[in-house]
C-alpha cells in the first residue's frame, strides 16, 4: 500500500501527515533532541508517536527515532520514511533508501557519502560549523550538535520555536540554563536554515486546536502508576530490557506517593532482587502475607519464575505480574518487539494451569489494567498477568490522560480477626464457601487461633492440610478451574469497531491496536469492510465467541510467528477453527498497517 | 496449683501450644530433636504463637515447620527459594518473628545465592540449616556439604571439598552467624533465643545426622547391612529406626567426638566462655583452624547487633503493611490531576 506520494508524481502539500525518522549514533544523546520535535508538535495540537528503534548496545551502533505525525490521529508504525534527518554515516545510504519517492534528506554535511538517489530532496546541515560559531564546550558538543538538526527541522516544518522553547524549559525542569543554551542552539540553527535553504519539499505542520484530553508518556510509566494508583504495596523484580523502566517508575513516583506524612516513613517497598528467580519469590510472599504485591520482566524473566507461579496458582496467591514483552525465544532480540509470549504466560507452569491474562493496548489502558489487576488478583486469589510488550512499554506515545480509579479498592474475601470470628460458618482455607469457587482466606498476623494454616505447594485439602487422596487433589483442582471459569465474564470485555454489513472479523490484541484500526480504514477504501475485535484478557469471555461465529473469516493478528492468539482460539473454539486465519508477523517492529492489509488482500483477493 | 503454673510461660500458654503436627520425618532423625528446641525455644521467651511465621523450601528440613508451631502461619515454598519467600512477606507485617528452616541442599546448592543475598540485605528472620550432608528425599545423594571422600552406595566416593555454610554466612557479611550440633539441645535452644532477639538476618548451621542415608557398604547400618540382615527390602521403604544422638554434658572449650549413625566420627569444638564473638577476624581464623585441624566450631561465631536491619534501609513504615485500610493505599484524585498535568 504505497501512499501517493510514493509515485514522485505528487508534490502536493502534506500538511501534517508523514513518518520522520531521525537516524543517530546510539549513546549520542540523542533522545533529548529527539522527543523536543516531537513533543514540539504535540504540544501544536497535532496527533504524533515516536518509536525508538534502538539496538542492545550502550554506545556506537545506529539507533533510530521515528516520529510518525497524522492529523487523522493514526499512530502505528510505517515501514517508510517521508523524512529522515541523517546524523550518522554507518547507515546513510541503507536509511536513504527508506526515503519514498520526493522524500526529504537532512544530513549532516561533515558525512562524506553521497546520496544516490535522485528522487529525494537533500538538506544539508553544517553542523561542525554552527557548533563552532556557537563556541560550544567541547564536552557538550554532541549533545549541541542533536539541537542543530531540532533547529533546521523545526524551521523547515513550521515548527513553531517558542513552542520549542517550552519543551525544553519544560523537558529541563530545574536547569532552565541548560534549556537555555540549548535553545539558543535550536534558534542559531533555525536562523541558519531561514537564510539559507530553499524549501522544496511538500511536508511541514501546522497548529491545531489543543490535545487538551491528551497527554504524552510511555506504558512502563503509566504501568507504574496505575499500579500505585492500585495501592501496590510491594515489588520485587529484576533489571531486564524493556521492563526495566516500570519498576524504576515506582521508585520515582511511590516515595511521594506512597510515604506516610505523618512518619516520614515509607507504606510501600520496591525491591531490586538478586534475579528473576528471588523477584517473583518475593512477590508471592507478599500477596501470600496480604499486601498488594507486583513484579516486573520480560519474556526471559518469565521463563525463570515460571517454577514459582506454578505454586502461586495451585496455592492460590494472588500478585501481579508485568510481562513487557521483547523478541524469543532465547536471548532473541532484546531491543525489539513482539507479542510471542502469550502461549507462555497463559499456561504458566507445569501441570494443568490457566493464568488470567490482561492485554492493554493503549499507554492508557497500562495505567488502567495497573490498578484494575490488583482487584482481580485478590478477588481471584490467583496471579494476573498483564501482557505489555517493548512498544508500548518503552516508547512514546499521546494517551487520553489518567481517569481516577472509578472502583474502590476490592482486596476480596479477607478475613481479620473480628470477621472470622462472626463468620459463622466453617472456615477452611480452601472451602468452597460461596459455591463460586472462591475461598475465604486469612493473612499473617492475623490472631485468630483458627486463622493460621499452612501454605504448602503439595496436595491438600480444603482445611490446607497435606493430602494425596486422589479425590481430594481432582477436588481442589476443579474448584480452582471452576474459580477461573467464573472469572471469565468479570474480566475486561473485548472491544469491537463495527462496519455496517462487515462479513470479515479481524481479530488483534495489545499494541497491534492503531495498526488494526488504520488498516480497517485502508480496507474499508479498498471496498474490504472488516469489524475489529480487540482481545483485552483471557480466558476469553462469551463476546469472543460470538464475534467468531457472526463473522465468515476472521483474521487473527499478531507479532509472533506461531500466532499464539490464533492458537488459543483455536482450541477454545475449536469447532469453528475453519473460520479463523492466522496472519502472524515477527521481525522485531511494531506492526504497520499495511501488513495487515497486505496479508488480508492476498488471501481475499 | 504449682505444678500447673509450672506448666504454662509467662502468657499462659503450655509448651503443647507450641507443638505442630506428628513428624513424618524418620525415628530418630536430628531434625525433629531441632523442631522440639524451637518449640523450646519460643515457649520460653513467651512469644506468642500467632506472632511467629515460618517458611522452608524443599527437602527433609524444609517439611520441619509442620512439626513445631501449628498455631503460626507457614509457607513451604520451593527448593532454594524461601529467602526469597520470606523476605516478601515480612513486609507485611514488620512485627512478626520470621523463622525459616532449610537443609544443606536447600541452601547451599540452588539456594545458595538467595542465601547470601538475605543476608546482605539482613532481613530480620533466624535462617536454620539442619545440615546432614546428603539429599534425603530422593534417597541419598551428596549434597553440596557433603564432606570431601564421603561414600554413597548409589554415587561412589564424593571428591569435591564441601561448602561450608558457615563460612560462607560470615564473608558474606551475615550479621549473626552460628553453628550447633542436633544432639545437643541445650546449645541449639540458647542459640535460638539469641537469634530470635537479633534484629538482622541469623544464621544457624545444624548438623543434624541422617539416620537413613548413611550408606556406606563397611558400615553396620547401612542399606547393604540392611539387605543382608534384615530382610529383602525395597529401598524406598527402607527407613531403618534409630535413636537420635544427643550428647552428654559439653562444657565450653572442651573438643567432643561425636560417631555418626554410619559409623563416621565428627569432632565438634565448643567455642570458649571468653571467645568474643563480635571480632570477625578472630571468627575467620577459628573457621580456618578448625577445617585445617579437622573440626567443626560450635556456638556463637559472630555477632553483628548494631548492623542496620533492611527495614530501617528501606525506611518502611511500623505500621503492618497488611492493615493498612484501603482509604490509605490509594494516592488523592488532585495528585493524579498533577501528575497528568506534568506530562502535557
Amino acid at each position: 500500500m504505497k501512499k501517493e506520494s510514493e509515485t514522485g508524481q505528487n508534490m502536493s502539500k502534506a500538511i501534517n501527515d508523514f513518518c520522520m525518522t531521525v537516524c543517530t549514533v546510539n549513546g549520542s544523546g540523542s533522545a533529548t533532541a529527539n522527543t523536543t520535535l516531537l513533543r514540539a508538535m504535540f504540544h501544536m495540537g497535532i496527533p504524533v508517536s515516536g518509536k525508538n528503534i534502538f539496538p542492545s548496545n550502550i554506545k556506537g551502533l545506529p539507533t533510530w527515532f521515528s516520529i510518525r505525525v497524522s492529523k487523522d490521529g493514526y499512530l502505528a508504525r510505517v515501514a517508510h520514511d517521508d523524512i529522515i534527518v541523517q546524523m550518522n554515516s554507518t547507515t546513510f545510504s541503507a536509511d536513504v533508501d527508506y526515503n519514498v519517492p520526493g522524500g526529504v534528506v537532512f544530513y549532516a554535511d561533515h558525512i562524506a557519502v553521497p546520496i544516490h538517489r535522485n528522487d529525494v530532496i537533500a538538506y544539508p546541515m553544517p553542523v561542525k560549523q554552527l557548533i563552532s560559531e556557537a563556541e560550544v564546550p567541547r564536552n557538550l558538543r554532541d549533545y549541541m550538535e542533536n539541537m542543530v538538526y531540532v533547529g533546521v527541522v523545526s524551521q523547515m516544518l513550521g515548527i513553531e520555536l517558542d513552542v520549542v522553547h517550552e519543551v525544553l524549559l519544560s523537558q529541563f525542569k530545574n536547569k532552565s540554563s541548560v534549556a537555555e543554551s540549548n535553545f539558543a542552539m535550536v534558534k542559531m540553527a533555525a536562523d541558519w536554515a531561514r537564510d539559507n535553504l530553499e524549501k522544496k519539499d511538500r511536508y511541514s505542520v501546522e497548529a491545531m486546536p489543543p490535545l487538551d484530553d491528551y497527554i504524552m508518556t510511555d506504558g512502563n510509566t503509566a504501568g507504574a502508576l496505575g499500579a500505585i494508583y492500585g495501592g501496590f504495596e510491594f515489588c520485587g523484580w529484576y533489571p531486564i530490557t524493556p521492563a526495566t523502566s516500570l519498576a524504576e517508575s515506582l521508585n520515582i513516583f511511590a516515595p511521594e506517593l506512597r510515604k506516610d506524612p505523618e512518619t516520614g516513613k515509607n507504606t510501600f517497598a520496591v525491591v531490586q532482587a538478586e534475579d528473576e528467580l528471588a523477584s517473583i519469590g518475593m512477590a508471592i510472599g507478599a500477596g501470600w502475607a496480604g499486601i498488594r504485591s507486583m513484579t516486573s520482566t520480560s519474556g526471559p524473566g518469565v521463563s525463570l519464575m515460571t517454577e514459582y507461579m506454578s505454586l502461586a496458582y495451585y496455592a492460590e496467591v494472588p500478585l501481579v505480574l508485568w510481562d513487557v514483552q521483547r523478541v524469543g525465544p532465547s536471548t532473541g532480540l532484546p531491543t525489539r518487539t513482539g507479542q510471542g509470549d502469550l502461549n507462555l504466560t497463559y499456561f504458566l507452569g507445569h501441570g494443568d494451569t490457566n493464568q488470567i491474562i490482561l492485554i492493554p493496548s493503549s499507554v492508557n489502558e497500562c495505567f488502567k489494567f495497573g490498578w484494575q489487576a490488583f482487584d482481580i488478583a485478590e478477588k481471584y486469589q490467583t496471579p494476573v498477568i498483564i501482557l505489555s510488550d517493548l512498544d508500548l512499554g518503552m516508547n512514546l506515545w499521546m494517551t487520553k490522560k489518567f481517569d481516577y480509579p472509578d472502583q474502590p479498592i476490592n482486596r476480596g474475601k479477607i478475613l481479620w480477626e473480628e470477621d472470622l470470628k462472626n463468620f459463622g460458618r466453617d472456615w477452611g482455607r480452601y472451602l468452597d464457601v460461596d459455591g463460586d469457587g472462591i475461598p475465604y482466606r486469612t493473612v499473617m498476623g492475623n490472631e485468630n487461633p483458627q486463622a493460621p494454616y499452612f501454605t504448602r505447594g503439595t496436595g491438600h485439602d480444603e482445611y490446607g492440610n497435606y493430602s494425596e487422596a486422589p479425590e481430594v487433589w481432582v477436588r481442589v483442582m476443579d474448584r480452582i478451574k471452576a474459580k477461573l471459569e467464573n472469572a471469565r465474564e468479570d474480566l475486561p470485555k473485548p472491544e469491537f469497531r463495527r462496519l455496517e454489513g462487515a462479513r470479515i472479523g479481524l481479530i488483534a490484541m495489545g499494541s497491534t491496536e492503531p495498526a488494526m484500526l488504520e488498516a480497517q480504514d485502508k480496507l474499508e477504501a479498498l471496498g474490504v469492510k472488516c469489524d475489529f475485535m480487540r482481545i483485552r484478557a483471557l480466558p476469553f469471555s462469551k463476546e469472543v465467541r460470538k464475534f467468531i461465529e457472526e463473522h465468515d473469516v476472521n483474521y487473527v493478528a499478531e507479532l509472533n510467528r506461531d500466532g499464539h492468539l490464533h492458537q488459543i482460539l483455536s482450541l477454545d473454539y475449536c469447532h469453528m477453527t475453519e473460520k479463523m486465519v492466522s496472519i502472524a508477523f515477527m521481525d522485531g517492529l511494531p506492526m504497520t498497517a499495511d501488513l495487515i492489509v497486505n496479508a488480508l488482500m492476498d488471501r481475499e483477493g | 496449683m504449682a505444678e500447673k503454673e509450672a506448666s504454662t510461660n509467662q502468657i499462659g500458654l503450655t509448651r503443647t501450644d507450641y507443638r505442630g503436627e506428628k513428624s513424618t520425618l524418620c525415628p530418630g532423625c536430628g531434625h525433629n530433636t531441632i523442631s522440639a528446641q524451637i518449640i523450646m525455644a519460643c515457649y520460653e521467651m513467651n512469644i506468642p504463637p500467632e506472632r511467629i511465621v515460618k517458611f522452608s523450601g524443599i527437602g527433609c528440613s524444609s517439611k520441619s515447620p509442620t512439626y513445631f508451631l501449628k498455631k503460626s502461619f507457614g509457607f513451604n515454598g520451593l527448593h532454594g527459594r524461601m529467602p526469597s519467600l520470606a523476605l516478601g512477606a515480612a513486609f507485611a507485617d514488620r512485627s512478626m518473628k520470621v523463622i525459616g528452616v532449610s537443609g544443606d541442599g536447600d541452601t547451599a546448592s540452588i539456594g545458595i545465592g538467595q542465601f547470601k543475598h538475605l543476608i546482605r540485605r539482613n532481613l530480620p528472620m533466624v535462617y536454620i540449616i539442619e545440615n546432614n550432608g546428603v539429599y534425603g528425599l530422593t534417597k541419598g545423594q551428596f549434597s553440596a556439604t557433603a564432606e570431601k571422600g564421603l561414600e554413597l552406595k548409589h554415587q561412589g566416593m564424593n571428591p569435591f571439598m564441601p561448602i561450608d555454610i558457615v563460612k560462607e554466612a560470615l564473608v558474606g557479611n551475615a550479621s549473626f552467624v552460628a553453628r550447633s550440633f542436633a544432639g545437643d539441645p541445650k546449645q541449639v535452644r540458647e542459640l535460638l533465643k539469641a537469634a530470635l532477639s537479633h534484629n538482622g538476618t541469623s544464621v544457624i548451621d545444624i548438623i543434624s545426622p541422617c539416620v537413613s542415608f548413611n550408606n556406606r557398604e563397611d558400615t553396620l547400618h547401612s542399606y547393604q547391612w540392611g539387605r543382608q540382615h534384615e530382610a529383602p527390602l525395597h529401598d524406598i521403604s527402607f527407613v531403618p529406626t534409630k535413636r537420635a544422638i544427643i550428647l552428654d554434658e559439653f562444657e565450653e572449650g572442651s573438643f567432643k567426638e561425636v560417631t555418626l549413625h554410619d559409623g563416621s566420627v565428627v569432632v565438634l569444638k565448643k567455642l570458649e566462655t571468653d571467645y568474643d564473638p563480635t571480632d570477625k577476624w578472630q571468627a575467620l581464623k577459628i573457621l580456618e583452624k578448625g577445617e585445617r585441624d579437622h573440626y567443626l566450631v560450635t556456638g556463637l561465631i559472630y555477632v553483628d547487633p548494631d548492623q542496620p536491619s533492611l527495614y530501617d534501609f528501606m525506611n518502611l513504615t511500623e505500621e503492618p503493611l497488611n492493615r493498612v485500610p484501603n482509604s490509605k493505599m490509594r494516592p488523592s484524585k488532585e495528585s493524579l490531576d498533577k501528575i497528568n498535568q506534568s506530562m502535557l
